[in-house]
């Protein structure tokens, strides 16, 4: 691991000029995730600062983005619409609490437990949401609307091609922007969506009633908030971690999301996390240290404090243009490749955790069923135990536990011989349910007449056996 | 001598690399560099297709396999660089670094239109390195 001082100062040229690109690509998303949520742009840019500054100094993973998500603005959607703002906040700053508890708790251990068919699952649900919610926009909308979005999402793939210092979306805007504004054309524009920010984010506590009833009304989002959240930062941990072929902490960061959503809460942002796009693209622009995403939070800021009054000129198609943009690049096309390759019960978890996220439109949701769908089948799969017999020797192979003792028991039903062997030489018995099977069988088999012995247990299951014998 | 051939685990990556033992089997002083660079680009697709770390270098090392194979067949030794960033970058900077006298690299013979949309690793490593490139088709 390194020094403080180096994950700070290590790499300062190349840091800066890495946070000030990130800087620029967090803004286009930064709007359109408070046209998602339907809040003041200022909600979603105050967040995308605070989360930024708030985890340079307390996350794990130096190098690591985190911003308004359209993850955490999707959760939080219908909590807005219901509720309002100040909700949204204090739910906000709960998820922060719950998530630092989680990460004080090791929560991040727990990663290894979600399968990458989840994974997968839970970005395309996300990239598919994130694309309807465009939808009402472009459904029945004016020719010009479709032509400002479509030009701009052409103008994203293509820009790249010439241009690759600025990213490709801020480029659009700007163009499309200047375009609206030179023909006149009448569009609504991120103006009519509220105010800009002209100040920094101030401390404010969020203007509701602290009960139990705003508990009720909270604690499903804040829960849900913080399982998404944890999921996409830790996801993205592990991939930069593999980018830069560095080890990070993941329990820090975990609390570090925490703290940030906490402070985010107070000054009145959206709930965030971290961000798979910005983040790569800090990495591909040589940013490593934490300076980078420090850098990428105030330029943010400093770009909307002194360009505020253009961007409320930014029509709402190009933002829809931005958002099937990156819609497409949330949906992992690379999906249907592993529906070709991996195992069909992987295939399976991946479909049915995509599936019930869009039902439920809860992310949280479809990733704890995913989790448990795919753990049962894993249960399955190692729970397979076979009998193969010889001259009155009976091998085992395979796992004995609660799930493959039926099966075991199943296999002795019809024993001819007198006198019999069971050996475990290829088994190991796992629990009390492997032990009571065992016995139970023995006594079966000595009450038909036949002699059991029992050979070949390793020492974990002779000293498992004896304990119940 | 220095000899080194870009390989990303593709069919031409292999004829390239099958040149590039044949050149090290005539001069026998050569060493010979196996270089394969984990494109930034791909990294969070490869993440999510693998099961686990692990499983992600193994099957990035199994890329590698059947040019290991024909390597040792033909009693040629090999050092492998695994690298990760933008491919035709790192190649570059690799070959300047090591000072390779003579790189190796497959073509995946886009046409113009793959090549404006994906962009082609020799075509930029070939006006960039600063060594001879041989290109294999």
């Amino acid at each position: 691991m390194h020094t403080l001082k180096q994950q700070w100062f290590g790499n300062v040229r190349a840091d800066i000029l890495a946070g000030i690109v990130v800087g620029l690509a967090l803004i286009p998303e930064a709007l359109a995730f408070a046209f998602i949520l339907g809040v003041d742009p200022r909600v979603a840019l105050y967040a995308s600062f605070t989360m930024a500054v708030i985890t340079s100094f307390v996350g794990g993973r130096p190098g690591l983005i985190s911003s308004a998500t359209g993850a955490m603005a999707l959760v939080l959607v219908s909590l807005m619409a219901a509720h309002g703002l100040q909700y949204v906040l204090i739910a906000t700053i709960l998820t922060g609490v719950i998530q630092f508890i989680l990460g004080i708790f090791g929560v991040a251990n727990l990663m290894r437990f979600i399968p990458n068919s989840v994974m997968l699952g839970f970005l395309n649900a996300l990239g598919i949401m994130i694309f309807m919610t465009q939808m009402p926009y472009l459904i029945g909308g004016s020719v010009m609307t479709y032509l400002f979005a479509g030009v701009t999402l052409i103008l994203i793939y293509l820009i790249p091609r010439f241009i690759k210092v600025i990213p490709a979306p801020l480029i659009a805007i700007v163009v499309m922007t200047s375009i609206a504004l030179i023909s006149g054309v009448n569009l609504q524009t991120v103006g009519d969506l509220g105010t800009m920010p002209n100040t920094l984010p101030t401390f404010l506590f969020p203007d509701i009633p602290l009960n139990l009833e705003t508990l009720k009304i909270i604690l499903p989002y804040s829960l849900a908030l913080s399982i998404v959240g944890l999921l996409e930062s830790l996801l993205t941990t592990q991939v930069l971690d593999d980018m830069t072929d560095t080890p990070s902490n993941k329990h820090r960061e975990s609390r570090g999301q925490g703290i940030a959503n906490i402070v985010t809460g107070f000054f009145g942002g959206m709930a965030g996390c971290a961000l798979i796009g910005q983040s790569i693209i800090n990495i591909k622009s040589g940013g490593r240290g934490r300076l980078s995403t420090f850098t990428s939070g105030v330029f943010l800021m400093f770009l909307i404090i002194v360009l505020g009054d253009v961007v409320i000129n930014i029509p709402m198609p190009v933002l829809v243009g931005v958002m099937v943009m990156v819609s497409f690049t949330t949906f992992n096309w690379s999906s249907f490749k592993f529906m070709v390759q991996a195992p069909r019960s992987e295939t399976l978890v991946m479909v049915i955790t995509v599936a019930i996220i869009l039902y439920t439109q809860n992310l949280a949701i479809g990733v704890v069923v995913g989790v448990i769908l795919s753990a049962l089948f894993f249960v399955g799969k190692i729970s397979r135990v076979t009998v193969t017999h010889e001259n009155g020797e009976y091998r085992v192979k395979g796992p004995l536990f609660f799930a493959s003792t039926t099966k075991f028991m199943k296999s002795f039903e019809d024993v001819k011989e007198g006198k019999i062997t069971i050996d475990f030489e290829n088994s190991q018995l796992w629990d009390e349910s492997a032990v009571g099977a065992v016995l139970k069988l023995k006594q079966q088999l000595e009450e038909k007449g036949v002699k059991v012995h029992i050979q070949g247990l390793n020492s974990s299951s002779e000293q498992l056996y004896k304990q119940f014998t | 001598m220095k000899i080194a051939v870009a390989v990303d685990g593709s069919d031409n990556a292999l004829r390239a690399a099958k040149h590039a033992i044949l050149l090290a089997q005539y001069l026998p002083e050569a060493h010979l560099e196996i270089i394969n660079v984990a494109d930034h680009n791909k990294a969070k697709d490869e993440y999510l297709l693998a099961q686990s770390p692990e499983s992600l270098v193994l099957k990035r090392e199994q890329k590698l396999h059947p040019i290991r194979e024909l390597a040792e067949s033909v009693g040629v030794e090999i050092k492998i660089t695994m690298l990760k960033g933008n491919p035709s970058q790192e190649i570059i900077k690799h070959v300047k670094e090591q000072s390779i006298d003579q790189l190796v690299i497959g073509s995946r013979g886009l046409n113009v239109f793959q090549e404006m949309v994906l962009g082609s690793v020799s075509h930029k490593v070939m006006k960039h390195a600063h060594c001879p490139v041989t290109i294999v088709k």
